[in-house]
């Protein structure tokens, strides 16, 4: 978890006392936590529990109340730190486009020229349309493509220009159940091969089984992070949640509920 | 037809105003914000009365006028107000004062339909040196800031993750889009800025070529059909915005006609 000042490993990202503010609401409330590189983070929480948030923040983007965000050391600027990013899917634009030429774009997109795209640059997005198995929807226009194949090629758009980080906000939205554990296996193996840590935000843990390495949970801006048995326990998220939480184990699965609801928050496959 | 002065400068206007009308028109097209020439374009027109009331030259005031109100439009945030709501106020705000300019200025008629309509034919050589300075401008800014420009467009998340301020990308974009609308006028006038600004691309970018073949393909095209024009009025007599407006809606028609015929293909 949290690294020990004496250890040797550089945490890739340390977050320290975050509160971030829209308007009057704490969108995230003191958080604070670091996570080492080459982790396997899945990011949990409800609607508006502030995913999407903290992923922006992690980037640079928004600017905080208070505290401090650090990626390999370096206080964070937009740009400026290795990092891939997947938004949360909306409609995309021009879909006439093909899905090659969309991903392409965000080859060294920020940096100042024409949009060419030499040798390198081909290999690198032939290769990334590789790693998420959608080299054969790249030739069609984005028009044509469902939803999930849209998403396989943002995805594919994230692990552009070699980030140290990846940041995935919802990638496994809406993909067909069989396609999500083929997703969180293609993310695993080619995070692995190049050293990428991955925070990773989802409704569902079931296709993350056996994947991560942490859980950061997030309720109403507060966060949570830890191993999944440290983390998936009626004690932690009752004090998470600042209400009594069960945790219960059916099927090989755990679910989170919350007493006064009685909803399933989350599910979380888990070996005991 | 090219043994008179006043063709060869029109040939020679309308390839430049078309290299640069074809890139911009390509982006804003892309970007969906084709309107924005419409309202930049009537701007420039209050900027330019106002201008011959105080007897200054059109141009410069149309220039002051569009390039301003680029830089206002891009500085507003487009997050509070849809854009088509801004540029529609902006818009008819625009044309009202540009209306009161003309009704104090009762003696230069000519000077206002030439405004309205275009004189490709009544191009001299202080205009096309104009001409030649903003083109070359427009093309190196536009070449500086292509590339985070696509991708903001495209996914606007990501190019902010990648260091790309959205509001100074979009304000640099809409003076280049002002530039563009001020010489695309001195051929087409203000009604007709469309068409060289964005039936070009709208045709091109239907074919779904990557980015630059694409940019590349509406400058052809928008050279050839402001030539085209020129070559129809020669010989009809007509005028030339007639013919670019309608060698326009023929390409796109063209171009509508292709993509139908390719899905039927497969
Ligand atoms: N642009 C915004 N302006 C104001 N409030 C926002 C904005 N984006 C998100 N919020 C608020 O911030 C909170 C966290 O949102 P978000 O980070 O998108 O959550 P999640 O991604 O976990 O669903 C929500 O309560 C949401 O209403
Ligand atoms: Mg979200």
């Amino acid at each position: 978890m949290s690294s020990t000042p004496h250890s040797v490993a550089v945490p890739i990202l340390e977050v320290q006392d975050l509160t971030l503010l829209r308007g009057k609401q704490k969108v995230l409330d003191s958080v604070s936590f670091s996570i080492q590189a080459g982790s396997f983070v899945a990011v949990l929480g409800g609607n508006g529990a502030g995913k999407t948030s903290l992923f922006r923040v992690i980037l640079g983007l928004e600017s905080l109340k208070t505290g401090q965000v650090r990626v390999l050391g370096q206080e964070v600027k937009p740009g400026k730190a290795s990092i891939g990013y997947m938004p949360q899917m909306r409609e995309l634009v021009a879909g006439q486009f093909k899905g090659w030429n969309m991903v392409a774009a965000a080859f060294r997109g920020g940096v100042c020229g024409l949009p060419w795209y030499n040798q390198m640059c081909c290999a690198q997005v032939n290769a990334a349309l590789a790693a998420v198995d959608a080299l054969d929807l790249a030739h069609r226009p984005i028009a044509t493509l469902s939803g999930g194949q849209q998403q396989r090629l943002m995805l594919a758009q994230a692990f552009l220009d070699d980030p140290r980080l990846l940041l995935l906000d919802e990638p496994l939205a809406s993909l067909d159940h069989a396609r999500r554990r083929d997703t969180v296996q293609r993310i695993y193996t080619y995070a692995r091969t190049k050293e990428m840590t991955v925070l990773l935000s989802t409704h569902d843990m079931i296709p993350l089984q056996g994947f991560i390495d942490y859980i950061l949970y997030l309720v109403d801006g507060r966060a949570l992070l830890g191993r999944v048995e440290e983390v998936m326990t009626a004690q932690a998220l009752t004090a998470l949640y600042g209400t009594p939480v069960e945790v219960v184990q059916a099927g090989g699965h755990l679910f989170v509920v919350t007493k006064e609801g009685g909803d399933t928050l989350h599910s979380c496959a888990c070996e005991g | 037809m090219l043994h008179y002065a006043f063709m060869r400068a029109a040939f020679m206007a309308a390839l430049l105003i078309s290299i640069v009308c074809g890139p911009v028109g390509w982006f804003l097209v892309l970007r969906r914000q084709s309107f924005a020439s419409h309202a930049l374009a009537h701007v420039g027109f209050a900027g330019a009365t106002a201008a011959l009331v105080v007897d200054q030259p059109a141009l410069l005031g149309f220039g002051v006028g569009s390039v301003l109100s680029g830089v206002a439009m891009g500085a507003i945030s487009y997050r509070v107000i849809g854009h088509d709501v801004i540029i529609g106020l902006v818009l008819s705000l625009a044309m009202g004062i540009g209306v009161l300019c003309l009704h104090f200025l009762t003696r230069s008629a000519h000077a206002a339909m030439s405004l309205l309509f275009g004189n490709i034919l009544g191009v001299d050589t202080n205009t096309l040196w104009a001409l030649f300075f903003l083109s070359a401008g427009c093309l190196v800014v536009l070449a500086c800031i292509a590339r985070p420009l696509l991708l903001a467009t495209l996914q606007p998340e990501v190019a902010e993750a990648k260091g790309v301020s959205l509001r100074l990308i979009n304000c640099i974009f809409l003076v280049l889009v002002a530039v563009a609308t001020v010489e695309c006028t001195q051929a087409t006038g203000i009604l007709l800025v469309f068409t060289l600004m964005v039936a070009p691309a709208a045709a091109i970018i239907r074919q779904g070529f990557s980015p630059i073949v694409g940019m590349v393909a509406t400058t052809a095209l928008a050279v050839g059909e402001s030539w085209g024009g020129l070559v129809l009025s020669w010989y009809t007599s007509w005028p030339v915005v007639f013919w670019i407006a309608a060698l326009g809606a023929v390409g796109f028609g063209i171009s509508h006609g292709i993509v139908l015929l390719s899905l039927k293909r497969k």
